[in-house]
């Protein structure tokens, strides 16, 4: 195998880099420059952290449990949408495979709620 | 439509029944009334490993070159798969006797709520009165499901899998101690950073290997290997780094640093299942993917592992003689024997296989009852471990200090203990495999690891009991039948080895 087949790859990293690079210096240059407070702000990314007290501080588990909860149902929807568009050729098999994956899920989904994860308070 | 792989029910039973005995289980969490709930789970778990070995047996009788893989390809229930799924059932059915014990402390060896702070009111609380979490049983059957599943793994994707499904229910057993809350958090968190880690390397391991031989069943890996064409460097790398991902969980020299830590923080019963199960599922996966996987290589991997074993075997021996904790310290002997099964692995060949599988179920059942033993001598802060508290223990309590003697007796590998006939089973193999000098090491490691266990045996017997010498608690009926059954075991296996060698020697049977 000879690495000439790479050339085109390594052309595209130079362009996406050279771009980058481009863009980056020349922005001080043409960019228009309006003050807005929002633009100091973290971007993307939720609230604001209020100060924390001293040693980190302690903060409720509620919103962890209800994170892992959401990430759950998150990779089942992952793994049902593949499943979805190829149902015609996967079949009867496929269907009862998906159907026992859904009861496990199921099952966790049942435990959290019997046990009061899904209370808020 | 795509067409679907054969499936053998009968062969993959024993895993179905264990995976949907594990739901359940959470299910059983979820409706039972909190104080039915560590009865009616011990019963059912104990109930889905009885099924599971009932048809392990079943299958045994009629398992044949052709109807052993099954499942796509992904799994092969071959004689050795089924011996260690057996081995596996039996130590898991004895470890859960130890889990489900309630008379040594009130609520058991597990805390309610693993996320109540450490030292807080509320942990005092808990450390007093409330029940234990019964979660561990759903977590100790997807984990023995996973060992199930890892020693009949036939290709490494499968076997990763596995590995993932035992380890990932291990890493939260192991910070679930009701007392010692931090030693036994540290202990998870360690076994979780560390273990995440080695699985990557073994993640890494398996795409090279897949690189070279370019697919990771272990009969095609084979073929290529025999064959030798190309880059052989990828394929050699890729079994280095497969060989530290599964030398991790046998707790191998220089991997071993998580085993004393781990196996000091972890409740007591899960030290126990770890112990027992995880070294015998991990050694099961370690000589699968070398005899049928990597046979081909012609075995030029023995010095490498051999200097392993080596070193193995003589970290545990000495790091062992410096210990002041009983866990700890059985914890570095558990590192010294991984060592001694390394032997036996390398000595290759028909013999080598049957004294690793005799080794697997003798050292399970005497570190089991080991164990068990050490649950019982308590003061009022849990399990006393320091050994210093066991000075004199011998006239407190001369039937469990003479159980215990005796069990540290096996583990030194006296004559008329299982210890001695499986130590015996694995250097002969390995002298006739042609690897003496790793006996060598095998028979100074020994003698070394010797002075600790004696150590030990001399300050029960002859210190008098201090006022720190902790009482022995009188067991319940589970303990009492663990402890029972692994000191027979221990004690039959040295006298009468010959009924479970033949079995072994029957099992040591790859099927590619």
């Amino acid at each position: 195998m000879s690495l000439s087949a790479y050339v085109p790859i390594v052309g595209l990293f130079a362009l996406a880099g050279a771009f980058g690079l481009f863009s980056v210096a020349a922005a001080p240059f043409i960019g228009p420059r309006r003050f807005n407070r929002a633009k100091l702000d973290a971007y993307e990314c939720g609230i604001e952290p209020t100060p924390q007290p001293i040693g980190g501080g302690r903060f409720p588990v509620k919103f962890y449990l209800t994170a892992m909860l959401f990430i759950v149902f998150d990779i089942e929807i992952i793994f049902l949408y593949p499943w979805a568009v190829s149902f015609n050729m996967l079949g009867v098999f496929g269907f009862v495979e998906m159907v026992i994956f859904i009861i496990t899920v199921f099952i966790a989904y049942t435990y959290v709620w019997r046990r009061g994860g899904l209370d808020w308070d | 439509m795509v067409k679907l792989p054969p499936m053998d029910y009968a062969a993959i039973m024993p895993l179905l029944i264990l995976f949907g005995a594990a739901c359940l289980g959470v299910l059983i969490e979820a409706f039972v009334p909190r104080r039915a709930r560590n009865i009616t789970q011990l019963l059912f778990s104990l109930a889905a490993v009885i099924a599971a070995m009932v048809f392990v047996v079943k299958r045994a009788g009629n398992v044949t070159a052709a109807n052993a893989i099954t499942a796509g390809g992904a799994i092969t229930i071959d004689k050795a798969a089924l011996f260690l799924q057996g081995s596996l059932l039996v130590l898991a059915f004895v470890s859960l006797l130890i889990f489900g014990e309630r008379t040594l402390e009130q609520g058991g060896a597990f805390v309610a709520q693993a996320a109540v702070t450490v030292g807080s009111e509320k942990d005092k609380e808990q450390a007093a009165k409330s029940l234990g979490s019964t979660e561990v049983y759903p977590l100790a059957l997807f984990s023995l499901a996973g060992m199930l599943l890892f020693v009949a793994a036939n290709d490494l994707l499968t076997m990763f899998v596995a590995l993932e499904v035992f380890s990932l229910p291990l890493y939260l057993l192991c910070a679930l101690a009701r007392r010692k809350r931090l030693l036994s958090q540290e202990a998870a968190l360690k076994y979780f950073l560390l273990g995440a880690y080695a699985s990557a390397f073994f993640l890494f391991g398996v795409a090279l290997v897949y690189g070279y031989a370019k697919a990771v069943d272990f009969a095609s890996i084979h073929t290529a290997a025999a064959v030798g064409a190309g880059n052989i460097t990828l394929l050699i790398t890729g079994l280095g780094l497969l060989a530290i991902g599964l030398l991790f969980k046998v707790a191998a020299a220089p991997f071993h640093v998580w085993t004393p830590d781990v196996y000091q923080g972890a409740p007591t019963p899960v030290t126990a299942f770890m112990a027992a199960c995880t070294k015998a599922a991990a050694f099961g996966g370690l000589i699968r993917v070398l005899y049928v996987g990597f046979d081909g290589l012609g075995w030029q991997f023995t010095p490498v592992l051999g200097a392993i074993a080596a070193l193995t075997v003589m970290v545990g021996a000495v790091l062992a003689v410096t210990q002041t904790d009983l866990k700890r310290l059985l914890a570095y002997s558990s590192v010294a024997n991984a060592g001694y099964l390394l032997i036996g692995v390398l000595a290759g060949g028909q013999l080598g296989l049957q004294s690793v599988l005799f080794y697997l179920v003798a050292y399970g059942l005497t570190v089991i009852a080991a164990f068990a033993l050490i649950t019982l001598v308590r003061d009022a802060d849990g399990e006393a471990t320091h050994l210093s508290r066991w000075a004199g223990l011998g006239a407190r309590s001369p039937l469990f200090a003479g159980i215990f003697t005796f069990l540290l007796l096996a583990f030194a590998g006296i004559p008329l203990t299982s210890g001695f006939m499986a130590k015996l089973s694995v250097f002969g193999a390995a002298v006739d495999g042609g690897q003496t000098w790793l006996v060598i090491f095998g028979v100074i490691s020994s003698i070394i690891l010797a002075f600790p266990y004696l150590r030990v045996v001399v300050m029960m017997w002859l210190s008098e009991p201090g006022e720190s010498t902790p009482s022995v608690s009188l067991p319940g009926v589970l303990t009492s039948t663990a402890l029972g059954v692994g000191t027979i075991a221990t004690l039959v296996l040295g006298v009468a080895p010959g009924l479970l060698l033949d079995l072994a020697d029957k099992a040591a049977a790859f099927i590619r």
